[in-house]
């Protein structure tokens, strides 16, 4: 069963004329991208303010009713509950009442006067890191101002030995606290997945749909020549948003780009054409278009979910876990962060990339096995 | 006499249907063979089992001198088949889609043929038009051009032109005749009695069985018809009173003219006797092919009916 290259060369020059030709294509191509990066990125960049505060004041001095003011014009906490106790605290704190619990001490006056390193202490409920971030970075500028009318005459600080207090945040729930930084990039590992795998599926089907296959099929071009022919055009799709996707989240999001570079890109054209052979796979059991579309969907969502896309993936259930680490999406997704941000090296992601490698394999197998040469 | 088509017992079920049914088909090479049957009656599964598209569940025999269907692959190459719906690529231009075909077949001269095969067509100077944009006819002729484009000794056309416009039918198959000529095997299935007449040789199938074969005339004259036609004011009214009478088959308005039929002579002419007057006057034509496969469907339809019951 030679392989013919002109055979091949030939589709994928039909392939690429019918790419470039079609608008929607195009729009899935580029827009797609684009838009969901800035989405999620705008999203979870988002700076939400007047989140829910609880204070518990045991020091009934001046300075805490000023810090406290000072809290409040910041824009970012609204004390909604003045609690008596820590327990009644805890209490809102779990029910998700107030996002913030502040805690001034009964002997920060004493302290802030004496100077013996006085602290308040702030418990964030950070199980939604985006939402506490600009907040969190907010209460690190507080003791610079919050005590400004207060310390005049014999109280006046002198500048050199720094702010007046401390403010001690604890995150409760999230303590690993993915920001965006670490959504950016893993939405390159899902944009690929969806625009991919639902091309392939969809330009396959889109054959049989309209009667072309039948053509196709009484031509001499084999199976295997098909699928090369078919998926190199995209392949080239891929490489393109995922450039897109860098690109813009170091220009948006100040992304930082650590390196990596060689296990990134072994990972990424792997994971491109898996996801294109798995497109190729749906497309051999679908009938027609919305079938095929719906499938990918079937398959877009628990890569989004199990992933540790959108939750941490050690915060899951065991059984998740597993079903999260059969997803080729979340070995791409530990690639991609490990170069992205922490400029790992091609050595510590060997076991990725492998588990990257036998996806291609299997799928591409199946693919090449399923794909029928009759119309039967 | 060789046999560019030769299979016996050919046969194939979707699931409980019967699409084909033990079918045995010869055809000639070098002839025009036309492949007819109603709608459902399995033409087009026929066609795809003997190009490969389709894997039979039962039949054997040779296909230009290979074995069918073990050698369907090689088969294949040697078959231009053309497709019941239109089947190249609508969002590329004619010329795009010659050029695929010339490449997927690793045909030498890629350009050369293509531009032979677009002034053949006389396309020419549309070759950068979509082929989605061409009109139902030309559809067709692109189609049966590309269809030959890599010299197929056989040629299976699957109704080429259903919804085509007499013109242009009449272009279609004077195409065929030529292709023929240069000794291209032909099978053809179609609805239109006119191109029936236009075969060397007519194959009629139903409901997935090979029920006569023959040239026209020979079938028309195994099918032991009989027709009278009455011409004069109005004689197609006469059909209502004469339907159902015994003796009578068929009835079949022919312009303002009526066709009756029947295989028994005496019981036709007692039933016509009563009308046999001013202002209608009957004389015995010939009956057409039309009538023929009409009856064919009446008598085999009955015996399935029987059979059910
Ligand atoms: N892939 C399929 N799956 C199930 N049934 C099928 C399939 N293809 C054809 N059939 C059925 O087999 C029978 C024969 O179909 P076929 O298309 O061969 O008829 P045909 O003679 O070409 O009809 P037409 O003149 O309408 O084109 C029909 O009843 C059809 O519904
Ligand atoms: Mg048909």
């Amino acid at each position: 069963m030679g392989l013919s290259l002109s055979r091949i060369a030939a589709v994928v020059a039909k392939e690429f004329i019918q790419l470039v030709r079609d608008r929607l294509t195009y729009a899935m191509i580029i827009g797609v991208p684009i838009g969901q990066l800035l989405l999620f990125g705008y999203a979870i960049n988002s700076d939400p303010k007047h989140l829910p505060t609880a204070v518990l004041v045991q020091d009934h001095g001046e300075l805490s009713r000023s810090v406290i003011g000072a809290l409040q014009r910041s824009g970012y906490f609204d004390v909604v509950s003045a609690a008596r106790s820590q327990g009644e605290m805890d209490k809102l704190i779990e029910r998700g009442t107030i996002q913030f619990a502040i805690t001034i001490p009964g002997d920060f006056t004493r302290r802030v006067v004496r100077r013996d390193d006085p602290q308040i202490l702030v418990e964030a409920d950070a199980s939604d890191p985006a939402a506490t971030g600009g907040a969190v970075a907010a209460l690190a500028q507080l003791p610079q101002y919050a005590l400004m009318h207060d310390l005049k005459g014999p109280l006046a600080t002198p500048s050199a030995t720094g702010p007046p207090f401390e403010v001690v945040v604890q995150r409760r729930y999230n303590p690993e606290s993915i920001t965006s930084y670490n959504i950016v990039p893993g939405l390159l590992a899902t944009i690929l997945t969806l625009t991919l795998v639902m091309m392939t599926a969809l330009a396959v089907t889109r054959e049989t749909e309209r009667g072309t296959m039948e053509m196709l099929l009484s031509t001499p071009v084999r199976p295997l020549e098909v699928m090369i022919g078919k998926l190199t055009p995209y392949v080239v799709v891929g490489v393109i948003q995922a450039a897109i996707i860098l690109v813009l989240a170091r220009l948006l999001f100040g992304v930082p780009l650590e390196g990596g570079w060689l296990a990134l890109a072994i990972g990424m054209l792997l994971f491109i054409v898996g996801s294109l052979a798995l497109g190729f796979l749906i497309s051999t059991v679908t009938r027609n278009q919305l079938q095929a579309m719906q499938m990918s969907v079937f398959y877009f969502l628990p890569s989004i979910l199990l992933s540790g896309f959108l939750f941490p993936f050690r915060g899951m259930p065991v059984w998740a876990q597993w079903l999260g680490t059969i997803l080729p999406v979340t070995h791409m997704l530990r690639v991609v962060r490990g170069s992205v941000l922490k400029g790992v090296g091609l050595g510590d992601q060997l076991g990725n990339l492998g588990a990257l490698a036998l996806f291609v394999l299997v799928v591409a197998g199946l693919a090449i096995k399923q794909y029928r040469t009759t119309l039967d | 006499m060789t046999l560019a088509i030769d299979v016996a017992d050919l046969s194939k079920g979707f699931g409980s249907l019967q699409a084909v049914d033990h079918v045995a088909i010869q055809v000639e090479e070098g002839h025009i063979t036309g492949f007819l049957g109603p709608n459902g009656s399995g033409k087009t599964t026929t066609l795809r089992m003997l190009c490969g598209l389709l894997t039979p569940d039962s039949g054997k025999g040779q296909v230009l001198g290979l074995d069918f269907p073990a050698e369907a692959e090689r088969i294949k190459r040697q078959t231009g088949y053309m497709t019941q719906r239109f089947s190249l690529y609508e969002d590329l231009t004619i010329e795009e889609n010659l050029a695929f075909i010339a490449r997927v077949y690793s045909l030498d001269r890629i350009h050369e043929r293509v531009d032979e095969t677009l002034d053949k067509l006389g396309l020419r100077d549309r070759r950068k038009q979509l082929a989605g944009n061409l009109s139902g006819g030309w559809k067709q002729r692109l189609a049966l051009a590309a269809s030959v484009m890599h010299e197929p000794k056989l040629l299976l056309l699957d109704e080429p032109t259903a919804g085509v416009d007499p013109q242009a039918r009449r272009d279609f198959w004077d195409e065929i005749h030529r292709l023929a000529d240069e000794g291209i095997t032909v099978l053809v299935s179609t609805h239109y009695m006119d191109e029936a007449e236009r075969c060397h040789d007519i194959a009629y199938i139903f409901n997935g069985r090979l029920i006569a074969r023959g040239t026209g005339g020979e079938l028309i004259a195994q099918s032991g018809l009989i027709t009278f036609e009455a011409e004069g004011e109005r004689a197609d009214r006469l059909a209502r009173d004469l339907a159902g009478k015994p003796g009578i088959e068929m009835v079949a308005p022919f312009g303002a003219a009526l066709h009756v039929s029947g295989t028994d002579r005496a019981a036709l002419e007692k039933a016509i006797a009563p009308f046999r007057r001013d202002p209608w006057t009957w004389s015995e034509v010939s009956p057409t092919l039309e009538d023929v496969f009409i009856q064919l469907m009446r008598t085999h339809g009955g015996q399935e009916e029987n059979l059910a019951a």
